[in-house]
């Protein structure tokens, strides 16, 4: 569903992505690991149209999403950190989506209830707390049952009751063949919903790989004890 | 577009510094109106405010507004929505809020105590300079990556348009007093937005010494019909092409 | 003495009516055209003319008598003649039009001229497109009333003056209304007479040109929208009440224009919208009380070459700037006058401001040296240049102040 073909990007001197290739189908549910500065979020944001590629392609359902913008009525984005206009309610800001997003008419708002938002609708958004913010965005991202979800620190400020509905949430989308792509560094969270890794370090691609296949590898169970194995080889 | 031009101009509508900035120049003006012994002095503290204040609030709160906005923006462009219209919501948003803001502000006490031409030109050009300096702000928003740097940036700009820009005018001024220089002044005053608005409300207000001296070119060119309506797109151009090259650069940065 | 001579004439003409006879002219009368009439007529006798068109070429009047026109019975001048010449004292023009004399760049053709007489009367008569309206050369005593003159040439040189008095006496020039010609009245070595509740307004030069005239006065006309406003020039004894000066606008343009005049009264003037509302120059010892400036590019503007002008009891109001000046040397005396820009106080109550005024801006100086600085005014940087001025006063004149501004304007 998405493939990225000899992506390259400088940010003045400092090289982000090296020619980053990869490929992932729907179903899939993919965990973006490395160290920071490896050019995860970079690459991320490339694929949102945030950071324009100094050269190669990006493709999304085989087909170039450069100057496009529609194919990203198939992509929920849940960013690291929401910042939304101090002075909008969420309830509004919600409006605003479903606006934009007008041609989505089953609206999914399984985490809005979920996380009882609806309550909170007539707060404003410079009022929230971290936590509250991200569950907005959490919800956002769901809303309007796109076929790819990119996830940037999911869980990160959310209390455990709050994440754990979230990893039911991305288990059940999963199920119906979606695709994940989920950055983290706290892996232990994420060690049941995943099915492959990527691997990032210095701009790029170390190895993409079924999880199953990782654990082979390195004889591990847990993917945290698998990745720091890996961190260990690499860097030794 | 419009989906999100409501949203962002509800918000900036509901910020405290707009609405802060709405009662100053509702206060100011309506103070001047009842104190002062003429509405005409009324108009001329008026016009201090447009030359002032406007430019200054318009260019400051629309840098941080735009600054504060990032992560949203990046929101917005994970959104299917075109770059182009994001921007044009932010402009059309901040602009709205602001002029709304200087009508209600400034503009209906002026049409209400002096409802001349002097008064209807004087809020047109106040219009006219807040939307030209949301779109400076964002010029100076789009080039500029740190938002310190950019609001210093707001800051210089500002102060060259109302304060360095006339003061290197008078310069040359004086430096050629012997020469025919009347002609190029009139150029010249295209090149600052106060400063061609400013001429614009003085052929109004002071019509009757702009008519003496140097009365002959302002009144050939400002006073005539196409002279007003070409200074006025010279004004309109203040805004396009200042907001024309911020969306093009909007459209290729990283955000 | 004037008086008496006036009612002397009145009995006089009262004796002469009472044998004088009345001849008419008109298409179905014996008398076809007014010359043949004027041949027929004896002295002091009345000549009715009915309406029609009358071509008389040029017709001359030579005899004391009185000429009535029925309904404005025309004298066309064809554009060659001058249409009506008076060679005779005692001579009244009533209810005629007038039109379409001669223009010549050699004589001066008029509607009506009067050469060398006295007393003649010429009142409500129109007079329309003649290159000069009402000419009088060495007139004396004459009453010119109630005309209506209009011209439509648009060169000075195509157009003559409204009402042209030269080398004249006690002359009266009331009530007429001008409009079109070169000057609407001019007045050159005219002496003892007086112009009063005339309308003259858009002439291609001035309202009112007013030379080597004295001991005139002219009170309670309008002036307005003329070229270059009103010159009053190289004269004394001028009085100048009550009239209304406005809308002078251009390059050089003037209510008043005052060179080298002395001994002379301006009170109770209205000057507004002029792009100067006096421009003096030359002057000495004249007073201008109880004058009204308003809304005016200066005020006034007095040249160094000034002195022992007097301003008390004037308002200045909404004026762009109250007073200009070209020098530093101040021999005038301002006093008592209402400035609406003054910003001082009254602390002690008397309704008279307790820190002088001082009217000459600083800018209104460097506009005066560097005129293309006028794009300037009103900018924040001038406004910064003009209050720190107000300080500490380096350029303007230190002498040039008002030192009892009063609080509210004065009640004109």
């Amino acid at each position: 569903m998405i493939e990225a073909i000899n992506l390259n990007k400088n940010f003045g001197k400092l090289r982000v992505l090296n020619n980053v290739s990869f490929s992932s189908a729907n179903g899939e549910c993919i965990a973006l690991i490395g160290p920071n500065g490896c050019g995860k979020t970079t690459l991320i944001k490339c694929l949102l149209g945030m950071v324009v590629p100094d050269s190669g392609t990006l493709k999304f359902k085989n087909e170039n999403i450069a100057n496009g913008w529609q194919y990203r009525s198939q992509i929920g984005y849940m960013p690291q950190i929401g910042r939304y206009p101090e002075n909008m309610k969420i309830g509004q800001v919600m409006e605003m989506l479903a606006d934009i997003r007008a041609s989505v008419h089953q609206v999914d708002e399984d985490l809005i209830n979920a996380f009882a938002l609806k309550k909170l609708y007539h707060k404003r958004m410079g009022n929230l707390s971290g936590g509250t913010m991200q569950k907005v965005s959490a919800s956002i991202a769901f809303m309007f049952n796109p076929e790819a979800l990119i996830l940037d620190e999911p869980t990160a400020g959310l209390d455990p009751v709050a994440a754990e509905i979230l990893k039911e949430k991305i288990l059940t989308e999963k199920a119906k063949g979606k695709l994940f792509l989920i950055t983290s560094h706290i892996l232990s969270e994420l060690d049941d919903i995943v099915s492959h890794i990527v691997y990032m370090q210095d701009g790029s691609i170390i190895f993409y790989k079924p999880i199953n296949e990782l654990k082979n590898e390195v004889g591990e169970t847990k993917l945290t004890k698998a990745i720091a194995h890996f961190m260990n080889n690499t860097t030794t | 577009m419009s989906k999100i031009i409501k949203y962002i101009l509800l918000d900036i509508l509901r910020n405290k510094i707009v609405v802060a900035y709405t009662l100053f120049l509702l206060a100011i003006s309506l103070t001047v109106f009842s104190l002062e012994d003429t509405p005409q002095k009324g108009l001329l503290s008026l016009l201090n405010l447009i030359l002032f204040i406007v430019p200054l609030v318009s260019i400051i709160f629309s840098t941080i507004y735009i600054y504060n906005s990032s992560e949203f923006i990046e929101l917005l462009v994970s959104q299917p929505l075109k770059r182009n219209s994001i921007w044009f919501s932010l402009f059309g948003g901040l602009a709205g809020a602001l002029t709304l803001a200087f009508i209600i502000g400034a503009g209906l006490p002026t049409l209400i105590f002096e409802h001349s031409t002097t008064g209807g030109a004087m809020v047109l050009m106040g219009a006219l300079i807040t939307i030209i300096f949301v779109a400076i702000a964002m010029l100076a928003t789009v080039k500029t990556r740190d938002k310190a740097k950019g609001i210093g940036l707001a800051i210089l700009l500002w102060l060259y348009f109302s304060l360095v820009f006339d003061g290197l005018v008078l310069f040359l001024l004086f430096q050629f007093a012997d020469y025919p220089i009347e002609k190029v002044m009139v150029g010249v005053s295209a090149l600052n937005p106060i400063d061609l608005g400013r001429i614009l409300i003085l052929l109004k207000m002071d019509v009757s010494a702009l008519m003496g001296y140097t009365g002959a070119i302002f009144k050939d060119f400002f006073g005539t019909q196409k002279g007003y309506i070409i200074s006025v797109i010279v004004l309109v151009l203040w805004i396009v092409l200042p907001f024309g090259y911020s969306i093009k650069k909007f459209n290729h940065k990283d955000l | 003495m004037r008086r008496k001579l006036i009612s002397l004439i009145g009995i006089g003409l009262l004796f002469y009516n009472s044998n004088a006879a009345t001849i008419k002219v008109g298409k179905t009368e014996v008398c076809k055209t007014i010359r043949s009439a004027i041949a027929k007529a004896a002295n002091n006798d009345t000549i009715m003319v009915l309406s029609g068109i009358y071509k008389e070429n040029n017709l001359v009047i030579d005899k004391p008598l009185t000429l009535i026109g029925i309904e404005y019975p025309i004298i066309d001048g064809e554009n060659k003649y001058e249409n009506i010449s008076i060679k005779a004292d005692n001579v009244t023009i009533d209810g005629f039009k007038v039109c379409n004399s001669g223009i010549s760049s050699i004589t001066d053709f008029a509607g009506i001229k009067i050469y060398n007489r006295h007393n003649a009367v010429i009142v409500n008569n129109i007079i329309e497109d003649c290159f000069f309206g009402i000419y009088a050369q060495f007139g004396i005593n004459c009453i010119i009333k109630n005309n209506k003159l209009t011209a439509h040439q648009v060169q000075e040189q195509r157009s003559g003056n409204g009402i042209h008095c030269w080398k004249s006496d006690s002359m009266q020039i009331v009530g007429n209304t001008i409009s079109g010609h070169r000057d609407g009245i001019y007045f050159e070595f005219v002496t003892n007479s007086i112009i009063w509740r005339n309308n003259s307004f858009k002439n291609i030069r001035y309202g009112l040109h007013f030379m080597f005239s004295n001991s005139d006065t002219y009170a309670a006309n309008i002036f307005e929208n003329n070229g270059a406003g009103v010159a009053v020039m190289f004269s004394n004894h001028v009085k100048m009440f009550h009239n209304y000066f406005k809308e002078n606008w251009g390059d050089g343009s003037y209510g008043i224009l005052l060179k080298e005049i002395s001994d002379s009264y301006i009170d109770g003037n209205d000057f507004e919208k002029n792009t100067i509302g006096i421009f003096v120059e030359g002057a000495s010892r004249i007073e201008m009380y109880n004058n009204s400036f308003k809304n005016n590019g200066w005020g006034l503007k007095i040249q160094a070459s000034c002195m022992d002008i007097t301003m008390k009891h004037n308002n200045f109001i909404g004026n762009t700037f109250d007073v200009g000046t070209n020098g530093s040397l101040v021999l005038n005396n301002f006093d008592y006058n209402y400035w609406d820009k003054y910003d001082g106080y009254d602390l002690n109550r008397d309704k008279v401001g307790d820190i002088p005024y001082r009217p000459v801006s600083m800018y209104s100086m460097i506009i005066e040296k560097y005129p293309p600085a006028m794009m300037l005014f009103r900018s924040l940087i001038t406004s910064l240049m003009d209050k720190s001025e107000k300080v500490v006063p380096s350029l303007t004149p230190e002498n040039l102040k008002d030192n009892h501004p009063l609080m509210k304007p004065k009640q004109l």
